[in-house]
């Protein structure tokens, strides 16, 4: 529209409308609606204390002026796999929820993300909220993203969420990568690989390993898709630890 | 296209026009208002020149469209002036050398002036990340974080 390229007829703004902005748990869950925006995560006392892979994640989204206006839920329903949330969502198994002429369903994040730049969401249907399953006891998270600046894409980022069991072996391990692929991608054969086994430094190198191999990046600007391969495998080692320090009750 | 009527209350005073739904804020800022105060540097969300104070927030005005500030409030440059005295942060730029050529100076005006409200004490560290979507190309950064440096010491000191 600012380039004229486009003048559509009609343009919904949905801000206006009240009691959309929450960040609120119940039910077991983080409940983020449509108009919550980024910088309301950063700043919230149960995003820190529960689920605080969701301020990593959103600390390194473009600027602090852009995260005044931008919604997290916007992040998921723009389809971009450029975008830092999908990777965050899938490694938290998080569900959004449809909102349309018939009423509200439920998608699980893993289907909302059928194709570039394209979304599960019908025509009709808007996201109205994000629900993520509030980690137990013994969980830790970390997103890590490598940017050339501050504001741009990732040339790489990895979303990482562990559940240790009482002897310290890896009960539940979600992954997520960013813009390594036409969209989003959760790694599952490294999420596969860590589950059951106690997360050593050679565990954490050889998963690091696996989700390095199911990345499927491109050369471009930011970087031969080899060396951005190789990016995931520093960042999903480095993530992991992370999170496996902050399961432990670290930070 | 059909314009729409809108009423925002900018640096305290109510202004009603008649606007084009695809009108940028900051043009409206600049052109209807001619308060041009508030630059444009890139017109792509990245420079943070025309950086303004929405109900509080500090946003880009190159990426929202003037529509959306109907019945809301703006804080612009022109609106740090209090009775012909300075905002601390005017005067830090200006105690510092926080500005050359000044083409960012708006930007980070209003930037600090909505991030010393929520942090009157902040470390170098914070206000490098609270400047981050802000660009300078002259003085580099040093004496803006100064800058922002005094005026958090005078407005603890109850200068503002």
């Amino acid at each position: 529209m600012k380039l004229r390229l486009l003048s559509p007829e009609h343009i919904v703004d949905i801000n206006r409308i009240p009691d959309l902005d929450y960040i609120s748990e119940s039910d077991g869950h983080l409940k983020i609606g449509a108009l919550a925006r980024e910088h309301e995560l950063e700043s919230s006392d149960v995003v820190k204390n529960k689920v605080p892979i969701l301020a990593d994640t959103a600390k390194v989204i473009a600027d602090p002026l852009v995260r005044s206006q931008a919604t997290v839920c916007g992040n998921l329903a723009h389809g971009d796999p450029a975008n830092d949330h999908p990777a965050t969502m899938l490694a938290l198994g998080a569900t959004v929820v449809a909102t349309g002429p018939k009423g509200k369903r439920e998608i699980g994040i893993e289907d909302f993300f059928p194709g570039l730049f394209t979304t599960a969401l019908e025509p009709e249907e808007i996201l109205t909220e994000i629900r993520i399953p509030i980690p137990p006891p013994r969980s830790g998270g970390a997103y890590l993203k490598l940017e050339r600046k501050v504001g741009d894409f990732a040339t790489a980022g990895v979303a990482v969420q562990i559940t240790l069991d009482e002897s310290g072996a890896c009960k539940r391990a979600g992954l997520g990568l960013t813009n390594v692929g036409m969209t989003p991608i959760k790694a599952k054969q490294a999420e596969s690989f860590l589950t059951g086994k106690q997360l050593d430094d050679a565990t954490i190198q050889k998963a690091a390993e696996v989700a390095a191999s199911e990345s499927q990046p491109m050369d471009d600007i930011r970087g031969s898709a080899d060396y951005k391969r190789d990016l995931v495998r520093v960042l999903t080692a480095r993530a992991l630890t992370t999170a496996l320090n902050r399961a432990k009750g670290g930070a | 296209m059909a314009k729409v009527p809108i009423t925002v209350t900018v640096n305290g005073v109510e202004q009603s026009a008649e606007i084009e739904p695809r009108l940028l804020l900051v043009h409206f800022l600049r052109e209807n208002l001619r308060l041009t105060g508030t630059h444009i540097g890139c017109d792509t969300s990245h420079c943070g020149a025309c950086t303004v104070v929405l109900d509080g927030k500090p946003i880009k005005s190159c990426t929202a469209f003037a529509v959306q500030a109907d019945g809301r409030s703006i804080l612009t440059v022109e609106g740090l002036e209090q009775d012909g005295k300075l905002h601390p942060l005017q005067d830090g730029f200006f105690q510092e050398h926080g500005l050359q050529c000044g083409y960012c100076t708006p930007g980070m005006l209003m930037t600090g002036y909505a991030f010393l409200q929520e942090n009157d004490n902040p470390t170098d560290n914070e206000i490098r990340h609270a400047i981050s979507g802000n660009l300078c190309r002259c003085t580099g950064y040093v004496n803006i974080v100064k800058a922002y440096q005094y005026a958090a010491q005078k407005m603890r000191e109850g200068g503002a």
